[in-house]
């Protein structure tokens, strides 16, 4: 890895050299809560003084760019009896992230795992992300991050170049050649050795903020054993069966595939649609069978693909402790709370 | 100079063009509109079916027809026997739209003891025959229903795309929270206003929250609809029982779990 620092007002530099040729997906202010807050989401930006590189953390992930709500697999055209199928990557280019914090960076090497090193890459995940060249930035601990006890609370790879602000400069970890050919355009420096202790009092500064935290030892196996605990019961009754903590997740990539026909009957279409483990229709079968009717079953499920059924594919969590499923429950559901509830044997 | 359009096929198989009719009972016929409303793709909807009677779209009437969409909300005993003739033409009767499948806003006066006082306010000096607020099935076996006020139009054509196609129609079970989420809405909740998208049936690409407006429940409950769940949340978030109760009796989707219902239930068995 190659170390640089740089003035902060070099960025603004770097900015403009990446969008003279390049779409950028950033950090920005979509609008306020009722708090008068700022609310945060992954935007298209063409504006350096609209990205927020500061932001607390943002409601959904960048996920709509790499794992689409909807995406079209295939279109078929039928004409004289024939037909023509045509598969779209659905990628127009390459893309900028500017300031992702590690817990995204962590999401897509997982998903990394599952949809591009297995025996079938999904190439519409591979070509947007083989097309993605990602800055990462650090990031303020927010009282529902537990990526800590996930160990996603920092990147080791997954990036092109990750930047710390460290008050008047930028600390930067350079990962990849193309970064690096691009940060020849703005002024850098040689870190000296009172950058590094800079940057090591202020990691340790952050580091010190984390307050949320998951006991993850022996979780697998704990789980397996409190398959049939009735805490599950506890927070089944109270779930929406909303698929919220799912559409909020960097990870959750389970979906459903649908096949519709053009209205007038030359063109047919097979899309798919993330889904939810935790929705009613998840584990619906063809003949109306459903394999989790229940409320309690299908949350359970989404903890146990997350924190077992991962954990024994690729020996770490599919969690990466972003904490954003229970920012957004309604219902107050989050993981420290569930696991802490499960390891104690019985509901909060 | 109207012409008969040829028979559609799709992969080479001729379509079956199923005969449909649109009827209109208590309502503002705003789903019916809806049909019409969409230029782009009506000349082809109307080539996967035929249209033999719709009062607002065209003059001729016919009562030979397989599928018959209803709309509108059963509040007279003149309705109940038409809706009774309907139903024996119809292979397949369709409720169009909330008031059909639910009773829709008309239902708010049902939660009235005294149906003469409304009738007074609403009609004055001239009042009509107008009771108690029935879905059509209440009164005769409805095959699918087709939710909304309004109906969404997309949502429609699909259906009838699938029934003329064969395909299997398949009506979203979950709730307007996944649509809002792929939509990337902040949530109604965060801004301070109150939602019934937890609990609301999917199926309308989460129209009202995209419009910054919470969700009134116009779909009905979503199947496994923690509603008694979302009350409470609501509760503690601040909003009043007048607030909660208003948008779960809105359009009668969730008569099932509101307390007013249960009266309402004991006022018609005793009618």
């Amino acid at each position: 890895m190659i170390f640089r620092v740089f003035e902060k007002k070099e960025l603004k530099n770097l900015f403009e050299i990446l969008a003279a040729h390049n779409k950028i997906v950033g950090p920005v202010e979509a609008g306020r809560d009722k708090h008068g807050e700022p609310v945060y989401a992954f935007s298209e930006v063409s504006d350096f003084n609209a990205l927020r590189l500061g932001y607390t953390a943002t409601k959904l992930p960048a996920k709509r760019y790499f794992l689409p709500f909807q995406e079209n697999l295939s279109t078929y055209t039928v004409e004289d009896g024939e037909w023509q199928k045509s598969i779209d990557y659905n990628v127009s280019g390459p893309l900028i992230f500017f300031g992702l914090h590690s817990c995204d960076i962590n999401a897509l090497n997982k998903l990394d795992k599952v949809l591009l090193h297995s025996i079938y890459p999904m190439p519409y995940y591979a070509a947007k992300r083989k097309n993605m060249f990602i800055i990462g930035t650090d990031c303020a601990p927010q009282p529902f991050c537990f990526c800590r006890s996930m160990s996603s609370d920092t990147a080791l790879h997954g990036f092109d170049m990750f930047i710390t602000d460290l008050g008047t400069k930028y600390f930067v970890e350079i990962l990849t050649d193309t970064a690096y050919n691009f940060l020849k355009h703005i002024r850098t420096e040689e870190p000296k050795e009172k950058d590094h202790i800079l940057y090591m009092k202020t990691v340790s500064a952050r580091n010190k903020k984390f307050t949320a935290q998951v006991d993850t030892t022996d979780l697998a196996k704990i789980l397996d054993m409190e398959f049939q605990s009735d805490v599950w019961k506890h927070w089944g009754d109270i779930c929406l069966s909303c698929g919220t903590c799912s559409n909020v997740c960097p990870t959750c990539y389970c979906y459903g595939v649908e096949e519709t026909v053009d209205i007038d009957l030359k063109g047919a279409k097979k899309t798919k649609m993330l889904h939810s483990c935790n929705l009613i229709d998840f584990a619906e079968v063809a003949g109306g069978h459903n394999f989790r009717p229940e409320r309690h079953s299908r949350l359970k499920y989404r903890y146990y693909h997350k924190h077992r059924g991962f954990v024994e594919a690729f020996e770490e969590s599919l969690c990466v402790g972003c904490g954003r499923c229970g920012e957004s429950c309604l219902a107050g559901i989050n993981v420290p709370e569930v696991i802490a509830s499960v390891r104690g044997g019985k509901s909060k | 100079m109207t012409r008969e359009p040829e028979t559609k096929t799709y992969l080479g198989i001729p379509l079956h063009r199923p005969k449909v009719a649109f009827f209109e009972f208590t309502s503002c016929e705003g789903c019916q509109l809806q049909m019409v409303n969409n230029e782009s793709t009506l000349l082809d909807f109307l080539s996967l079916v035929e249209v033999v009677n719709f009062r607002e779209a065209m003059t001729e009437r016919s009562d030979d027809y397989e599928i018959a969409f209803v709309e509108g909300s059963i509040t007279r005993d003149d309705e109940v026997l038409r809706l009774k003739q309907i139903r024996k033409n119809a292979k397949i009767l369709v409720a169009l739209g909330s008031c059909a499948c639910f009773g829709g806003v008309n239902q708010l006066k049902n939660r009235l003891k005294n149906l003469n006082w409304v009738k007074k306010q609403v009609y004055g000096k001239h009042p009509i025959e107008s009771g108690l607020v029935r879905a059509l099935e209440e009164v005769v076996t409805v095959d699918l229903r087709i939710y909304g006020c309004p109906i969404k139009k997309e949502e429609v054509e699909k259906i009838v795309l699938h029934i003329a196609l064969g395909k299997s129609v398949v009506i979203p079970k979950f709730p307007v929270c996944m649509e809002c989420k792929a939509n990337e809405n902040i949530c109604l909740f965060d801004l301070g206003e109150p939602c019934l998208g937890p609990i609301t049936r999917a199926g309308c690409d989460s129209w009202c929250p995209n419009n910054k407006a919470g969700c009134w429940g116009c779909r009905g409950p979503a199947e496994d609809a923690n509603v008694a769940y979302l009350k409470k949340i609501m509760k503690e978030k601040g909003f009043s029982e007048d607030t909660i109760i208003e948008r779960l009796d809105c359009f009668g989707g969730f008569a099932h779990f509101s307390e007013s219902n249960k009266q309402r239930t004991q006022r018609k068995k005793k009618s």
